[in-house]
């Protein structure tokens, strides 16, 4: 981190606002995001969103889609909450609640890989664009022009017909709709340092092009990749569940997953509209943690906002 | 102006062009012979055979992608694997309720979302600021197919207000001219056909409508809020301009450019809007085309789906990138 600091400030020795002064820029942008009460509001919820899915096991009061209360569950009816079933059950008969925070579990998964895979294919893409520049600069923006031009639905229903309908292919799917997005930001941070005196200070001292790239440009450029990774984690939970809810997700039934909640309980939507409510509202909740957290980033970490 | 329309009209080809490749590599790519990937489960030595005969699966490969080139440059994009209808006329014959969808949506969205970020804007910081910015951001977080379920669990099995699913009303004997049912109603003056359309779009409309309010809400805002400071504006209102004057012609005009551009870019998001919507509200639409065709994996839909899409929506991108030219004069001269 503390070459990071050195970077910045060197990029920017004035651009701190008053109280801030002898603060890195990183150390500055924490502490503007620490004062902003709807970026903790998010931080709060992604942690515990996070934790819910790491120790799902150890909070869920059974075991997932185990479905052995099946025969409390009519036709007509599904037992709401109970002493033995907090939030009641499933329409197949499985707890409720443990299916819920399991669906955490898929959500943090699935959402966190992707975003990781579309950030690494739609980085080494831009930095080779915006770093080289000339034909391959062309080409790979083309490439990613096209991209654009294809809704995200239509490519993750490609990518899922394609690779069949399980965990990875939905995966693939929604980041192969974040590698352009990735690309562009990259490249385009790219580009607005290559003018910049401190870069061609460091060429005019004749360091090789691919160091000043990974060992300068890159670390500032990192800053608008977090809070582009963060905010796109919000709409990857979104797009699991939709894809979820259009039948491309995993054909495994034993994985909880909260879009399929919702589509199972549309079918009893008129005598448990519950089954409907609480997964909604759970990617709503994770979605909105992730949204906040990512647009107070935005603000902590752009110096112009001295506030 | 027109090098811009021939430019993006080349780029269109060439992104349809790459994606007939990508489709015909795409169903090559299956594992297993081709033409029982596509047939599936329905596979019998017969079906096979004639499979292989129509796509030419037994000829060499660059043989099998002018054929397959020819035939959709002449329209022809397949059969469905399931119900054996040519792909093409189940589009053009599902496509209006989508549309009709989507415009009242988008309808809605531009209505209350413009004049909502307008007044957020100009009382920076108020309740209705606050109420509006607070309201994007749930439209934002919100999936619309939970919106849409909550609308049908709320507004039509708990309090009956409006139909579940559908978009008319069986009982009623209406006569479809173009497709669009409110606007057939219109056309044929059956006011209650219309009238039982327009209460079926209501729920679906406002469900798919959350995700363009909530950005034209935050565009209008934001790019108001920007007009505002600059100095034309400060001008108009030392002239003494009246308040309404210098909103519609001096602010309004000019912060709708960005507005106008986030429409086009939204295309795609609705579209996926719609079609999650349309599988909550039993609309037949292309989206419960798609979700059937995804289940069943029917390849020649599946296909078919994504070029006609990708037409749909370049076309959609050039129309708005023109009439943004015919908007702003900057434009046109750079």
């Amino acid at each position: 981190m503390s070459a990071l600091d050195a970077v910045g400030t060197t990029a920017e020795p004035d651009a701190e606002p008053t109280g801030e002064a002898g603060l890195g820029p990183w150390a500055a942008a924490w502490r503007r995001l620490r004062r902003n009460p709807s970026g903790i509001v998010g931080a709060v919820i992604v942690l515990l969103f996070v934790l819910v899915a790491v120790l799902a096991p150890v909070l869920a009061p059974y075991r997932p889609a185990t479905g052995q209360w099946f025969g409390e569950v009519t036709p007509t009816s599904v037992p709401g909450p109970s002493a033995e079933h907090v939030l009641g059950l499933d329409s197949f008969g499985s707890d409720l609640l443990t299916q819920l925070l399991y669906g955490a579990r898929s959500s943090l998964v699935i959402g966190v890989v992707s975003t990781a895979v579309g950030l690494a294919v739609g980085a080494v893409l831009g930095i080779l664009a915006g770093g080289l520049g000339g034909w391959v600069d062309t080409v790979i923006m083309r490439i990613v022009d096209v991209l654009l031009s294809i809704p995200s639905l239509l490519l993750a229903v490609s990518v899922a017909a394609l690779l069949g309908r399980n965990a990875v292919s939905i995966m693939l799917a929604i980041s192969a709709a974040q590698v352009p997005i990735f690309a562009r930001l990259l490249r385009a941070s790219l580009l607005a340092q290559r003018g910049q005196d401190y870069v061609v200070a460091l060429r005019s001292l004749g360091l090789r092009r691919r160091r000043i790239v990974v060992g300068h440009m890159l670390p500032n450029a990192l800053g608008p990749v977090l809070v582009q990774a963060t905010l796109v984690l919000a709409t990857a939970v979104i797009e699991v569940a939709a894809l979820s809810f259009l039948g491309l997700g995993a054909a495994d039934p034993a994985v909880a997953e909260w879009g399929r909640m919702l589509v199972t309980a549309q079918g009893r939507l008129e005598q448990a509209p519950q089954l409907a409510v609480y997964p909604g509202l759970a990617i709503a909740v994770t979605a909105l943690g992730f949204t906040l957290l990512g647009e107070a980033l935005r603000e902590a970490l752009d110096p112009r906002s001295d506030r | 102006m027109l090098t811009l329309i021939v430019r993006r009209l080349g780029l269109l080809v060439l992104v349809l062009f790459g994606l007939s490749i990508l489709l015909f590599a795409w169903v090559r790519a299956l594992p297993g012979d081709p033409a029982r990937a596509l047939l599936g489960q329905k596979a019998t030595p017969a079906g096979i055979a004639e499979v292989t005969a129509r796509y030419g699966f037994d000829k060499p490969v660059w043989q099998q992608y002018l054929t397959y080139l020819g035939r959709l440059v002449r329209g022809d994009f397949g059969a469905s694997i399931n119900t054996g209808q040519p792909v093409l006329s189940t589009f053009t014959e599902r496509f209006p309720a989508t549309i009709e969808l989507s415009v009242a949506a988008l309808l809605l969205a531009v209505v209350v979302g413009v004049p909502l970020g307008y007044v957020a804007a100009r009382r920076r910081g108020g309740l209705l600021d606050n109420l509006a910015v607070g309201g994007s951001l749930l439209g934002v977080v919100v999936p619309v197919f939970f919106l849409a379920v909550l609308l049908k669990y709320v507004l039509s099995i708990w309090l009956g207000w409006f139909p579940t699913s559908g978009r008319q009303d069986a009982r009623i004997d209406a006569t479809h001219v173009t497709g669009f049912y409110v606007l057939d109603g219109l056309l044929t003056r059956e006011w209650d056909a219309s009238w039982d359309a327009l209460k079926h779009l209501v729920l679906p409309a406002l469900a798919l409508g959350s995700i363009p309010l909530a950005i034209i809400v935050r565009i209008t805002r934001a790019s108001v809020l920007e007009v505002l400071s600059e100095d034309h504006v400060r001008t108009a209102q030392a002239k003494g301009l009246a308040r309404s004057v210098i909103s519609r012609r001096h602010i309004l005009r000019n912060a709708l450019l960005p507005v106008s551009t986030t429409l086009g870019l939204q295309a795609g998001a609705l579209l996926s809007g719609a079609v999650l919507t349309e599988t909550v509200f039993s609309i037949n639409g292309i989206g419960s085309y798609l979700f059937d065709a995804v289940n069943q994996l029917d390849y020649p839909v599946l296909q078919g789906f994504i070029l006609f899409i990708a037409l749909v929506y370049a076309l959609v991108n050039l129309v708005v990138d023109v009439s943004y030219g015919l908007i702003d004069p900057r434009v046109r001269v750079s």
